[in-house]
């Protein structure tokens, strides 16, 4: 076995053995949490470092996830595994819905569009009170059970549930970037003009980059939602938009594993910095600027991110001159 | 039947007429010379016929079935075989030689997402393909032991190579190339002439904007003239040289 692969190996037990060592149930759920924002921040990495363009409301999607599943389970009874790929479907469906008409447009709209979008997710989910329950939402929404055995309020199993995802994400998305459409997505961040000269449908695989991030998104609220059992429309608001992409910058834009550290960190950071509350938007405010100044590519960064941040004055003249 | 054929074809820019109802063909397997000052319509002239500006009048036509490609979007016209450089080198900087020669077999790859995720045979099997491909072309082009360089370290006339191959890779029917041999030292112009016969014999029309006539002129079958967005004279080399408006033109703008 390779150094690197028995890392992995390594860390993947770790992980693994976690709760069997810790039965603080507390750090159950607090790990649970970050392997949701870990998921979260994944499936923003895709638009945001793979795609290169900026989604500001990826809350909203997180949030169609969840309210899709409970809405299925409080109304039509589905049980969660059938609500998992529904809230994902559901998510990338609106996900296309803003996608393709923003992403036609230069990448700014998107992040302008998708802002927005989160805005009136949330308004709709606090005013539409007869489907969501208002500002008090959705409760009594039921928890998964495999067979006759019924996840509980333990975290335990939670968190394995969401580690499996992620790592099946992190593989779907690593065997995606070391494809076609990865290079694709490469080529398109490097000079979009040349990308479509050489027949790359750029809309198309950028909308494809949308829709994979929005469907996770999407898994992850149904988990979510479950977990809970009662979900409010606060849960998703702008500032989880904003906190899951710092997580991306934060571990490294493009990186596989840059978005899941980028969420242990921060994810975790509140909790370490207890004593400090009052000081915690200070530390995580510094903490953000200090990383601009002195590693723009974030903590796992590749050269390849790094690189391209370095030519921003790249001449867009030649299609004209 | 030509192989592209563009008739009474006009751009303009607000008040400026980058072209004014030409009239083109070029046939298979043939070489042609665009030439004409700076500022005459070359680059807008390929522009257009690949899809990255719109025309305001005429039609352009291209291959056997007759496709219309005004109005197709560039990554359609890569498809139907049409493969250009740039004026300015607009290859993939951080990506490695051998990738921005892949991207060209981008539009013929026909795995998916789920072929991708599962790691098909038929995936495998065409990655190998276009990376076996890749290597082949950057033989061709002199850049063999260069493959996984990363593109934007190369020195320029290897970038300028390394464009061409990646438009080959989409393998076109033809080939249009904006001043290849702009900036390149005579060794370099040479070598680049030879690759361009050779890209002939393998049955790929080639249209080339280039300034320097020691080039184009020994280089096309025939040569196109352009002057203020309008074609102003065509002929075989040795007719153009003699023909006084070219003369005119050319002395006008020194
Ligand atoms: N995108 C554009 N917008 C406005 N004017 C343009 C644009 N592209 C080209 N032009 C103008 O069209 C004319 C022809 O330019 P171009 O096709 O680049 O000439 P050439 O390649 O022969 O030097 C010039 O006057 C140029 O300024
Ligand atoms: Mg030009």
């Amino acid at each position: 076995m390779s150094p690197k692969k028995f890392k992995f190996a390594f860390l993947f037990i770790a992980i693994l053995l976690f709760p069997v060592f810790d039965r603080n149930a507390y750090h159950m759920d607090l790990a649970t949490n970050v392997a949701l924002y870990g998921l979260l921040a994944m499936g923003l990495n895709v638009v945001v470092g793979f795609a290169g363009l900026l989604n500001l409301g990826y809350a909203a999607f997180f949030g169609i996830g969840a309210y899709t599943y409970a809405l299925l389970n409080l109304y039509c009874h589905w049980p969660f595994w059938l609500g998992l790929p529904a809230a994902g479907l559901v998510s990338m469906f609106f996900g296309f819905l803003i996608g393709i008409p923003s992403i036609r447009v230069r990448g700014d709209y998107l992040a302008i569009t998708t802002l927005g979008f989160g805005e009136i997710v949330r308004i709709v989910f606090n005013n539409w009170d007869e489907v969501t329950g208002g500002p008090n939402g959705l409760l009594g929404i039921a928890r998964p059970s495999i067979g006759s055995w019924h996840f509980s309020v333990n975290a335990t199993p939670y968190f394995y549930l969401v580690f499996i995802l992620v790592v099946l994400t992190a593989f779907f998305l690593y065997r995606i970037s070391d494809s076609k459409i990865g290079r694709a997505l490469v080529a398109i961040r490097e000079d979009e003009l040349a990308a479509s000269c050489m027949g790359i449908p750029t809309l198309q695989v950028k909308l494809i980059a949308f829709g994979i991030s929005s469907f996770i998104a999407g898994l992850a609220g149904c988990i979510f939602a479950a977990k809970q059992t009662i979900i409010t429309p606060d849960s998703f608001d702008f500032v989880l938009s904003v906190l899951i992409l710092a997580m991306v910058v934060l571990g490294g834009m493009g990186n596989l594993w840059g978005a899941v550290l980028g969420a242990v960190v921060l994810g975790a950071l509140p909790e370490l910095l207890r004593e400090f509350a009052a000081y915690r938007m200070l530390i995580f405010g510094l903490l953000m600027i200090l990383m601009m100044i002195f590693r723009p590519q974030g903590i796992l960064g590749g050269s390849l991110i790094k690189r391209e941040l370095a030519k921003r004055q790249k001449d867009e003249t030649d299609a004209t001159a | 039947m030509p192989l592209l054929e563009l008739s009474g074809v006009s751009k303009r820019f607000g008040g400026v007429s980058a072209l004014r109802n030409i009239h083109f063909f070029i046939e298979e397997s043939e070489i042609v010379g665009l030439i004409g000052p700076n500022g005459a319509g070359k680059t807008s002239f390929f522009n257009c016929v690949t899809g990255l500006l719109p025309i305001d009048e005429g039609e352009i036509i291209f291959g056997k079935e007759e496709t219309r490609l005004d109005g197709l979007s560039a990554d359609k016209i890569l498809t139907k075989g049409i493969a250009r450089t740039f004026q300015n080198l607009r290859i993939f900087k951080n990506m490695t030689v051998l990738e921005n020669v892949a991207i060209g077999f981008h539009a013929r790859a026909k795995a998916g997402l789920f072929d991708a995720f599962l790691n098909t045979r038929r995936h495998r099997a065409e990655e190998k393909r276009i990376f076996e491909k890749s290597r082949v072309l950057l033989e061709f082009l002199g850049l063999r032991e260069k493959g996984n360089e990363i593109a934007g370290y190369l020195d320029y006339g290897s970038q300028k190579r390394l464009e061409i191959a990646r438009a080959l890779a989409c393998e076109p029917k033809l080939l249009l190339l904006d001043e290849p041999v702009a900036g390149m030292n005579p060794q370099e112009k040479e070598e680049i002439v030879k690759l361009i016969r050779k890209i002939r014999e393998k049955k790929i029309a080639v249209l080339l904007i280039e300034h320097d006539m020691k080039v184009v002129m020994p280089l096309s079958d025939r040569i196109v003239v352009m002057d203020d967005g309008e074609k102003i004279a065509e002929g075989l080399p040795a007719e153009i040289q003699k023909n006084p408006r070219v003369i005119q033109a050319y002395l006008g703008e020194v």
